[in-house]
């Protein structure tokens, strides 16, 4: 296999990384924000307190 | 597949009835194999002590579940394997604080703590024993013991796999001793936070992978629609330390009858190889672990739900994924290539935002009911192991930039930001749990509020004095290092930097010596709340009916 | 509702994390095995001999890292008061590498050749004997413990496994090696010298009836950071930009 020199990784990471970067952001962001999960997560938050032993 | 139906259908033929011995009987062969062939001394010796722990094992499981079904199994939630955690999570904490404090003083009087013809006292041996036994066994224990909890309570179903969290409770305090007599007998792979050798690491990888089956078979048995937030912490803290608990251990054993292994890995590939895993050690077992703690104890201690559980989804997603990119910063400067460092330092710096996230998650749960942090000493302890989050993660981010890290680096000032984050963060997180745990589960009230207070003014004293004599201490000793006199030279000798460091370790003995104090004030308290505490009366029905 | 194993939102969330992280373990750490230039290439850097490499093991036993690192990093005054910064080359044979996290003690990375052996010997059974201000245990115990070397050829053998490129010659004669360098009146000095390039053959605890822990130890301090010859490397060179 042809080696990287250090520059090919550096342009790699500069490019491809920040893609990465932001996309995995945005799909965290949305799916925590996304309106129909509102009540869904709402419930959730009360999981704790409504349990008995 | 089988197992869940075994389960569910509430067959005779139980899966644990038979892994359960078939692996202490291995266990044991091993160990008879290993003590009869090994040239070993020290090989000798770890066969013997797992040995014995095997038998133990053994002996309990035959008396426990033998012709017989205990009486826990009756019970909903599997309850026994948690009291046993608060138990081995207590001891260990006492005993691993209680080495550091030796380590500590050996460091100030080195006259008197060293014995020249007792290897097994040496400061080289004896400190792998003091992290071992507060992150591994102290801290491991107490995500075991909470995970076990809050799993069952989150998912309203008893934990999977009947015996098998034994066997992880058991399996797991097993590799705590065959690690700990491992590094006095000089059994050290030299990986820090993973000197254990081949053998034991192998075990660790088995107990492991139980735990992660306990904990997914728990969750697949959920009555609850939605996995629960701490949850999450828990898995990827599971998940996680599996991956790099696996690869920072690949290692060629010179044979199988000797302790000794070689790292597959050398140089500058091994040494970012185990920062990868040392820091991720942090992140994932020491933060994500106890962040588990956090989205559980606090709002059921507080009786309200968790500030914004959207914030929460952001900060786990966020945090782990920023996480895993942070090792390199342990290696600034250093013969590692540049991109990694750079790498390294940027993602610690942006890792300062999910972990603000998270801390202002954790401390506005309280909003509304910030006066039970004057009544209730055990929430305060939650709340102000959050706040110490917020400062080590702040402070860390800081030495991770290239500037301050040629400085801090190689100083005491590590040892004081380590510690800001274990005293502060995961023991106050860890003690607070430990309050909740122990009423809850023996059915008791608290012994004694007053020793909870007593317990949180001294150790918080104990860190003010650890973290702050460390702060001057590496700070100056980074100074000293490269400070120059008027002709060009450097102006100290290493030696009299060590000199000048006298003070300080003694103000950082007397500071893990408060620390070790409060912890033995808990001890106490927690054995009397046990053993002779009160019947806790109406406080869970009237949860209950807040709830509905 | 969740009956079945393969559980929807537990696995998907297995996934998510497994996916999270294995991206940036396998992004950061990959690329040090196959982007050019990781590790310098330089001359004069060779295996442990067997003697040295027992050293090295006790180094690992005694916990010598917690106190001691073995990198000197580019900074002026570590390269002033250690010598030459830590090239990647130099722990390419170091399984573990042993670059230490903090300096409760000075670094050792070229260590090698600055003191005597009597030195070490008298430091190593009582440290305060020598630095008044020291607060490194006492290791006398070494000196007293006969070395025991029975699987010196198997150590080699491992080291081969994962890598380091010990020669079929230097693992048959590893016992007689190490035998040759802790005692230069024998008879295998020659052939031992000339198996390792600038490996120092000597007695070095003045012990004359058996080789101890100590004299591995010795023997592997001394030639810490002395095999890479400094002449022939260039920093600026563009084949040693990282």
């Amino acid at each position: 296999m042809e080696r990287w020199a250090y520059e090919d990784v550096l342009a790699f990471a500069q490019s491809w990384g920040a893609v990465y970067f932001t996309l995995m952001f945005l799909v965290a962001f949305a799916y925590a924000w996304w309106p129909k999960n509102r009540a869904r997560f709402e419930k959730a938050a009360h999981i704790p307190l409504k349990e008995e032993d | 597949m089988q197992i869940t139906q075994a389960q569910t259908a509430q067959s005779p033929w139980r899966f644990d009835h038979y892994f359960v011995p078939l692996v202490i009987f291995l266990g044991l062969l091993a160990a008879i194999v290993e003590a009869a062939r090994s040239p070993d001394p020290r090989m000798i010796m770890q066969a013997w002590t797992f040995g014995a722990c095997m038998a133990a094992f053994g002996a309990w499981y035959m008396k426990t579940y033998v012709g017989r079904t205990p009486a826990d199994e009756k019970n909903f939630y599997a309850d026994a394997v948690i009291k046993a955690g608060v138990i081995a999570s207590t001891f260990w904490g006492v005993a691993g604080m209680l080495v550091g404090v030796i380590i500590a003083l050996q460091l100030c009087f080195p006259h008197f703590l060293y014995f020249p013809d007792l290897p097994w006292t040496n400061f080289g041996r004896m400190r792998p024993l003091h992290t071992s036994a507060v992150v591994f066994a102290f801290g491991g224990n107490v995500l075991i013991t909470t995970s076990f909890y809050a799993v069952q309570r989150t998912s309203r179903a008893r934990l999977f796999g009947g015996s098998l969290p034994w066997f992880v409770m058991w399996g797991y305090n097993i590799f705590i001793v065959m690690a700990g007599t491992g590094y006095l007998e000089g059994i050290s792979q030299s990986r820090e936070y993973a000197e254990p050798e081949w053998y034991a690491d192998i075990w660790l990888t088995l107990v492991w992978v139980c735990y992660l089956l306990t904990f997914l078979g728990t969750l697949w048995k959920r009555k609850e629609p939605h996995i629960y937030v701490a949850n999450w912490f828990y898995l990827a803290f599971i998940v996680t330390i599996a991956v790099l608990h696996i690869v920072n251990n690949l290692a060629m054993p010179v044979s199988f009858l000797e302790t000794k292994s070689y790292s597959l890995f050398s140089g500058v590939q091994d040494a970012l190889t185990q920062w990868w895993y040392g820091h991720n050690a942090v992140g994932f077992f020491l933060t994500a672990g106890f962040l588990g703690i956090v989205y559980y104890f606090i709002p059921k201690q507080a009786e309200r739900p968790v500030y914004s559980y959207r914030l929460s989804i952001i900060h786990f997603w966020s945090l782990i994924f920023i996480y895993i990119w942070a090792g390199p910063h342990h290696l600034l400067y250093t013969a590692l290539p540049e991109w990694a460092q750079t790498l390294g330092m940027t993602f610690s710096v942006i890792l300062w935002m999910p972990s603000w996230g998270g801390m202002i998650n954790g401390l506005m749960t309280l909003s509304g009911a910030w006066d039970k942090l004057r009544t209730d000493p055990v929430l305060r302890m939650l709340v102000v192991s959050v706040a110490f989050y917020g400062m080590a993660t702040f402070e860390g981010p800081v030495m991770s930039v290239k500037a301050v890290n040629a400085l801090s680096h190689y100083t005491n000032w590590t040892i004081g930001h380590v510690h800001s984050g274990a005293l502060g963060w995961v023991g106050y997180i860890s003690f607070g749990a430990l309050y909740c745990l122990v009423p809850w589960l023996w059915k008791k009230k608290l012994y004694s509020n007053a020793l909870v207070e007593w317990h949180f003014w001294i150790s918080t004293i104990g860190i003010v004095l650890y973290i702050t004599s460390m702060w001057v201490a590496g700070i100056m000793q980074g100074l000293m290092w490269r400070a120059y006199n008027e002709f060009g030279f450097l102006e100290y000798a290493f030696s009299e930097v060590v000199l000048a460091m006298h003070p300080y370790y003694i103000i950082r003995a007397i500071g893990g010596l408060l620390y070790l104090t409060g912890t033995l004030i808990m001890a106490f308290n927690l054995w009397k709340t046990a053993t002779s505490g009160q019947p806790a009366a109406a406080a869970q029905p009237v949860l209950a009916a807040e709830a509905a | 509702m969740n009956h079945s194993w393969l559980e929807r939102n537990s696995i998907l969330l297995l996934i998510g994390i497994i996916c999270v992280i294995a991206v940036g373990g396998a992004v950061e750490i990959a690329p040090l095995f196959w982007v050019g230039g990781t590790v310098e290439k330089v001359s004069g850097m060779r295996p442990y001999t067997p003697l040295e490499l027992e050293g090295r093991n006790i180094y690992v036993r005694e916990g010598c890292y917690v106190c001691h690192s073995q990198q000197i990093r580019t900074l002026r005054d570590e390269v002033e008061r250690y010598g030459h910064y830590s090239l990647a080359a130099e722990s390419m044979y170091d399984h573990p590498f042993q670059w230490g996290s903090e300096r409760t003690g000075p670094d050792l990375a070229r260590v090698g050749g600055k003191y005597s052996d009597q030195w070490h010997k008298g430091h190593l059974i009582d440290p305060r004997s020598v630095v008044p201000e020291s607060i490194m245990p006492p290791y006398k115990f070494l000196f007293s413990t006969p070395l025991d070397y029975r699987d010196v050829q198997a150590l080699l053998k491992t080291n081969r496994e994962v890598g380091v490129p010990y020669t079929d010659e230097q693992i048959a004669h590893a016992k007689e090696d190490l035998v040759a360098q802790a005692d230069p009146n024998g008879d295998g000095v020659d052939a031992f010298e000339k198996r390792y390039a600038k490996a120092q053959s000597r007695n070095f605890d003045g012990n004359g009836a058996e080789v101890t822990e100590g004299a591995a130890l010795i023997a592997y301090l001394q030639m810490l950071g002395t095999l890479i010859d400094f002449k022939a490397y260039h920093a600026d060179a563009p084949e040693n930009r990282r």
